[in-house]
Parts: C-alpha cells; structure tokens; sequence
C-alpha cells in the first residue's frame, strides 16, 4: 500500500465541463432513440432531460460546497453511463409497450438524491470504520431478508423482498456493507494476519482465530448461492472478498487459497445444483439445438444475444433500428448485447473505456489516500464495479456462463442503481480526502514539537489554577 | 421518422458514436496532468536536465541506506537488538507482537513498522498514547531514516545500517 502523492488543485471546474459534454451524450442518446415517435420533443422528453440535467448540477454544486478536492471525472462518467441506460431501456419499452423507463428514471432521482444525502451527511469515509462489526450484521441481516416471508422468488431466484410499492434487492446494498466490514477488519488485523501462524512451505498460513470472522462472511456470501439460487451474486461476494484480502496482505498464498476455494465450490455446486449444471451445459453446448429449443436452461437467450452483437457489427445498427428487444431481458440482464446491436462495437468499446476509466479513478484513489481503511474501502467498492462488468460482460459474449448480475448504471432495476450511486458518493468522499492538499505539506507546522506542546499545556494549567 | 430524411438519421447515428468517444477522450485528457510525471509530480525522481539546472534537487536527498537492525534505545528492553528482514514488524505489548514491548505505556498492538522500497515507514495502529517520530506525533505513515529515534510509551527505538 503506497502513498502517492497528489498536486492540490479542486478542479471542479474541469468536472463543470465533462459534466456538459457527458448531459449531452445522455440527452441526445434520448432525442435519438424517440425519433421514430410522431412527436420526438414532447413533454417526457424535455422533464427526463430537464431533470437529469437538474440533478447532476445539484450534484455537482454540493461537490462544490462539501468535497471541493473530489475526484472531477467520476461524476461525468457515471452521469454519461445512467443516460445511456435510460435511454435503451426507453427505446425497449417502445419496442415491447412496457413502461419500464419511467420508474428506472424515478429510481435514477431517488439513487442520486441518495448520493448526495451520503456526501452531506458523512464529511469524511473514516466516520464508516465505526460501523465495522455493524457493517457485518447489517449485511447477514440484507441477505437474509428474502429468504423470510417478506421475499419473492422470481424466475428461480430468491434475492428479491416485497417493499409495498414495489421490489427489492438487498443483496446489492449488502455488497457495500461487506466491503465495509472487510475493509475495517482488514485494516485493524492485518499485521496479525499476515505474521502470526504457520509457515507451510513458500504459504505463510493465517491462525484460524485471525480469520474467523472472514470466514463467517465468506459462508455468508457462500449460503447465497445454496439458498437464493443466485450465482452472480455469489460470484461477486467471493471476488470481493479475495480482493481485498489479497490487497490487505499481498501475500500469493491467498490467490491460490482462493483458487483452490473457487474449484471446489464450483464443482459442489455443479453436482449438487441442477440449475448451476444446466448453466454451464447452456454455455459450454450454445449452439446446440436440443439446447437452444429446451424448456428450462435453454441458450435461446445468450445465443439472441450474440445474433444481436453480430447484427451490430463494427458501426452498429443506430439506435432504434435494430431489434435487441428479441432478447428476453434485454433491458436489464442483456443491455450490453442490446446497446453492442446498436452502437456497434465501436459504440460499446466507447462505454466499456467508460467503465475502465471509472475503475481507474476508483484505484487512483485508494493510492492516494493516506488511511488503510479508505484505501482498501476504495479498492474493494471500484472492484464490485469492475467485477460486475466482467461477469455481465463475459456473460453476454459467452466467455463465461451467463449469470445474473446487473450492468452497474445502466440495467434497469432500482436497487442496483442505487447502490452503485451511493458506492460513487463514498469513492467522491475517499477521493476528496485523498486529494485534499492540507496534510501533504509538512508535519512539523500542525504539529509543534512534542516537548514544547507539553510545557504549553502545563502552563496554560497553571494558569487556570492561579484565580 | 417521415419526415427525417435518411442522411439525418446516418449523421445522427455517427454523431452519437462520435460523441461518445469526445467524453471518452476529454475524460482522459482531463487526467493528462494526473499521468505524467513531471517536475510538479514529487513522486518522479529528476531528470538528468532538471538536474543541471537545478543542483539542489539531487544534494537535498538524504543519503538512503538499507536499515539492517533495530536497536532498542531507552526503556525497559534497552539494548534490545533486532534484525530486519523484508517483512512488517509489529510493535506492542500483545504477544503476537514481533517485539514485545514491556512497557505499561505501550498499547497492545502500538504501531507498525514496514518496509517500502528501500526505506523502512512507520505508522500508528490506533494506539493510546500516540508514536513519535523525532518529537512529533505520527498522524499517517512516515518514513524512519537511519539514527532517527521513534518514542513508543517509554521506549525508544531506533533503526541502524
């Protein structure tokens, strides 16, 4: 964990004006994919515009007044990649006469509003070390919720619960709460993780004692998998939680444990899990047409999607002039596929540099904060991202089975939004202290020398003694 | 779409893609300064020109040389020498400790000391009663350069070539 140093400058103003460009490629993704309306520039379009624009200038204000020094790019990017979504989620609904867009576009205002409530309410991402153990139970609490009476299952997935206006998926804010957990765990013991226990060999071995408690969470991210049915989820929880030990300890030993992990826990649930079978049997056998036409884990999807990818080529169809929404879920599991159809691989590769750069800002950050809690906090949320990606990603173009996992910012779904909106206020927050210039000058003018500070105090009480 | 004629609509198709690399390449060129490493980068060691314009910045360096032992000071475990490998050595009363500090004035897990590149740094783990590098309380990690005491409780400890 190094320390990197930064050139103190607010750069708000850069961020004013990647804002702009990124509103525009937002809006006029919106304008585009209406123009086969009678009416492209009615009222739904101007108030959606109107108020992303809206939003994103609060946003960019309270960065202003609350965190000056935050990072400028990750605010344009995410804005840029939300619109994007909206915008193919609109142009699906017109295809299939749905009305998704409208309550992913409230869930947009609430994800957003939330964000900016998170930089409003916590000055500084240190205040979050204090819910370490909180942390833990907040997040077996999240990912017990749907297995009692107040869950639905939907589509052989036990991940969602019932909030009266509507469906939600703890799950997804459970994965800040347990990078939080991890972080501050790892934070505190990782001297005693890494030097106490046995040397095994090259492997230096943690005691079991140090690591209890990760092992809780593991089997916590592990009995997902069992009892909700959801692989991605499961998927996402393990890498989280390798990556941040190996980025606590640098030691190899624990990619190999985790390997090792991976191998054994994929091959249970192959044979244990029918539908973890009839996945890998759907992505191995796609083009199989016993396959492709089956009931129940059948590659109809992955396969339209790919059909749908080709479709697009290198310039894409245009958006609104293809047919993503051939695709089941093509607006949430399949949107990579549906946006590939029509921006092209150009277009697509345009929102995957996006992406890099928004995980790039996210580990810049963790090397410029100065605390070991902010800098495995950063390493671990921008991973989510990352990881998020790549599984939907490599889902999507078969390289590997295909689980559910949400597009951060751009599936539809409201629980994904807004936690990936609030993992974005927490890196602004870690950011803005990683790059606020105050403590990079030297030590010695906030800190008088120790010998003086003492005779300093002792005379200030003397003289509160003397009346 | 009638009356959109079907230039419009492939300007507007390029358009877009093309829109979307302009984000993609202001966002990068915005994080130009954050890349290159230059003279206002303090990270960057200076460049053989910096250098003759510029004599200060190579003298000013501290002469680095590898630390090898860490010698015990003052204190209760005075004279207390230790050899230092390449791992992080954890200093405190607790018996997971690398060096059990007796010292009722030390908390159990007190502070850190680590190696990075060729400088050894040390940093406070939440104690009580705070590390001083020098006479100053440690806030964040700092490098220890050879000779320079570090006060834990009543310890002092030291590192040597």
């Amino acid at each position: 964990m190094s320390d990197v140093l930064t050139v103190p400058k607010s750069r708000r103003n850069i961020e004013a004006l990647l804002l702009v460009v990124a509103l525009g490629v937002a809006i006029s993704a919106n304008l585009i994919v209406g123009l086969d309306k009678d009416n492209p520039l009615d009222s739904a379009f101007w108030t959606q515009s109107g108020v992303l624009a809206g939003l994103a200038l609060i946003f960019h204000l309270v960065l202003r007044f609350r965190a000056k020094y935050a990072d400028p790019v990750i605010l344009p990017i995410v804005i840029a990649l939300n619109g994007i979504g909206l915008a193919m989620i609109y142009r699906i609904d017109l295809a299939n006469d749905t009305t998704v867009a409208e309550s992913q576009f409230l869930w947009t205002s609430v994800a957003m509003a939330a964000s900016i409530a998170v930089l409003l309410v916590f000055k500084n991402h240190r205040v979050l070390r204090r819910f370490t153990y909180i942390s833990l139970i907040a997040s077996a609490v999240l990912l017990l919720l749907p297995l009692t009476p107040l869950g639905l299952e939907i589509n052989g997935a036990r991940i969602w619960i019932n909030v009266g206006f509507g469906t939600f998926q703890p799950g997804e804010i459970a994965k800040i709460t347990l990078a939080i957990f991890f972080a501050g765990y790892l934070s505190t013991n990782r001297d005693l993780i890494l030097l106490a226990g046995k040397k095994v060999g090259p492997l230096q071995l943690p005691r079991f004692k140090d690591l209890a408690p990760m092992v809780v969470a593991w089997l916590v991210s592990i009995g997902v998998l069992i009892f909700q049915r959801d692989l991605g989820s499961s998927v996402l929880f393990f890498g989280l939680f390798m990556v941040m030990i190996y980025v606590a300890t640098s030691r190899f030993s624990w990619i190999l444990i985790g390997l090792l992990m991976i191998i054994a826990g994929g091959f249970a649930a192959i044979q244990l899990f029918s539908h973890v079978s009839l996945r890998i049997d759907s992505w191995i056998n796609a083009f199989d047409p016993e396959v492709f036409n089956r009931e129940a884990g059948s590659s109809f999807q992955v396969v339209q999607g790919l059909f749908g990818l080709a479709n697009g080529g290198l310039f894409g169809t245009g958006l609104g002039e293809g047919r993503p929404d051939l695709v089941i879920y093509a607006n949430s599991d399949m949107i990579i596929a549906a946006l590939g159809e029509e921006l092209g691989l150009i277009g697509l590769f345009g929102i995957i540099m996006l992406f890099v750069l928004l995980v790039s800002r996210g580990i810049r950050t963790a090397l410029g904060t100065r605390d070991g809690f902010g800098k495995l906090l950063a390493c671990g949320l921008s991973f989510t991202i990352a990881l998020q990606c790549f599984v939907v990603m490599g889902g999507v173009t078969r390289l590997i089975p295909l689980t559910g996992l949400t597009t951060p910012f751009m599936s539809a779904g409201g629980s994904s939004l807004l936690a990936n909106w609030i993992i974005v206020a927490i890196l602004l927050l870690i950011s803005e202290s990683a790059r606020r210039p105050a403590v990079t000058g030297p030590m010695k003018d906030s800190f008088p020398d120790a010998q003086d500070f003492r005779t300093g105090s002792l005379t200030r009480q003397s003289r509160e003694v003397s009346p | 779409m009638s009356d959109l004629s079907e230039l419009t609509l492939t300007v507007l198709r390029y358009g877009f893609l093309v829109l979307i690399w302009i984000l993609v390449i202001s966002v990068v060129s915005a994080l130009r300064r954050d890349l290159v490493v230059g003279s206002r980068n303090r990270l960057g060691t200076p460049s053989a020109r910096q250098v003759r314009k510029h004599p200060e910045l190579v003298e000013e360096a501290p002469p680095r040389t590898t630390a090898r032992t860490l010698v015990v000071t003052e204190g209760p475990l005075q004279g207390t020498t230790l050899q230092l490998a390449s791992s992080p050595i954890l200093l405190g009363r607790a018996q997971e400790a690398t060096l059990v500090l007796e010292d009722d004035y030390a908390s159990g897990r007190h502070a850190r000391l680590f190696p990075q590149g060729s400088r050894w740094f040390i940093e406070d783990l939440g104690s009580t009663n705070g590390t001083f590098l020098a006479g100053s309380q440690l806030t964040r990690a700092l490098p220890v350069d050879l000779g320079v005491p570090v006060r834990i409780g009543k310890t002092v400890i030291e590192l040597r070539s």
